[in-house]
């Protein structure tokens, strides 16, 4: 992400300081992460202190300040989802990726989160990728998913 | 027109408009127990060490006095069975935080706390925050800040604004309940600092050697 959409997203927001959090969280959607030199950049333009950003982009966890793959998989681990065969689906998409839970893999493709539930308990088990939900999913129909993933 | 006729501890007072409870018992010379409270520094409310019983029209509450502003009639009381008991706690799960503060022991002793009540978590800050706004509304640096939240928040310090400021300031330091601070800034200093920039005229390898020779 190059400093000059950093400059529109925060001029879209008129430089005001109270649009901080939705700066960053535009930052975040584009990019997957947040970079020091982006919050250097938005300190500086919105004229908020370093402590502020650093606070609140440790405070949400839709925040990372480390690199994430370019798309996010949550797998449901609430109850529904876990009698209903969300462990095997995990270890499934854990040797898929070869990556763990919390982990990300070394070409930014994917990064895996464990989630505890996502709402949709009808649909278990479940597993949320870049915000799609695949409902009723088996540890066979994993790999044909993850390969629909460029 | 603007004073504010109220009571506490049975004592008379006179408050201004906008006075907090904890300012005007000080102006009366009555006592409140604080850990975050700084007269330099807006209320934050984060101890509640300061909390009393406020009674109006026959109602008490608690409220904490170092946000609570003076009201007509207020009748105030800063020590009571139920005050007490709810200070011994908070001292004593401050205590779990930072067994060896010893501004934390003295009300401890006071309140009769016990320092075992609660499973010793030593994560020696205590969160009163007095650093952070310190450095934020006094000194306007920004140099240290909050991270994380709930159990895992911790100060944090900027390196590259700490590298700066602080190594000359230090005003903050003091104004540590638990010492902490200090530690962590030798902590960042040591992992984040640069070292100073060599003398020019002195020559790197000639330098390295002179002090492996001191050493000897
Ligand atoms: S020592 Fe550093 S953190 Fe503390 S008040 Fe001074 S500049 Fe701020």
């Amino acid at each position: 992400m190059d400093i000059e959409e950093i400059n529109q997203i925060i001029d879209r927001h008129h430089g005001e300081a109270s649009a901080l959090i939705q700066v960053m969280l535009e930052i975040q959607s584009k990019n997957h992460w947040l970079p020091g030199k982006a919050l250097e950049r938005v300190a500086e333009k919105l004229n908020v202190p370093m402590t502020r950003i650093r606070n609140i982009s440790t405070f949400y966890k839709a925040f990372s300040l480390v690199p994430k793959g370019r798309h996010e998989i949550n797998v449901c681990m609430g109850t529904a989802c876990h009698v209903r065969g969300a462990p095997r689906i995990l270890e499934t998409i854990q040797e898929e990726t070869g990556i763990k839970a919390g982990e990300t893999d070394s070409d930014l493709k994917f990064s895996l989160e464990t989630v505890n539930c996502l709402g949709c308990c009808a649909l278990g088990p479940v597993v949320e990728i870049d915000g799609k939900a695949h409902g009723k999913l088996s540890s066979a129909d994993v790999p044909n998913l993850l390969k629909s993933y460029e | 027109m603007s004073d504010i006729h109220m009571q506490i501890d049975g004592k008379e007072v006179i408050a201004k408009k906008g006075d907090t409870l904890l300012e005007a018992a000080k102006r009366a010379d009555i006592s409140i127990p604080t850990l975050c409270y700084h007269e330099k520094l807006k209320p934050y409310g984060a101890c509640r060490l300061c909390l009393v019983e406020a009674e109006k029209n026959g109602r008490t509450k608690l409220v904490v006095s170092c946000v609570y502003q003076a009201e007509k009639n207020l009748k105030v009381r800063t020590r009571s069975k139920k005050i007490d008991k709810i200070r011994k706690t908070l001292l004593e799960l401050l205590l779990a935080r930072a067994p060896d503060a010893p501004i934390i022991q003295d009300m401890a002793r006071e309140y009769g706390a016990e320092k075992d009540r609660f499973q010793q978590q030593a994560s020696f800050c205590v969160h009163c925050g007095l650093c952070v706004r310190y450095c934020a509304e006094v000194k306007k640096k920004n140099a240290i800040g909050f991270i994380d939240r709930g159990i895992r928040k911790e100060i944090s310090f900027i390196p590259e604004i700490a590298a700066r400021e602080c190594e000359s300031c230090k005003e903050c330091f003091p104004l540590c309940p638990t010492s902490y601070l200090q530690a962590a800034y030798v902590l960042v200093k040591g992992l984040t600092f640069l070292p100073e920039p060599p003398d020019p005229q002195v020559d790197l390898l000639d330098q390295g050697m002179e002090q492996g020779n001191e050493k000897k």
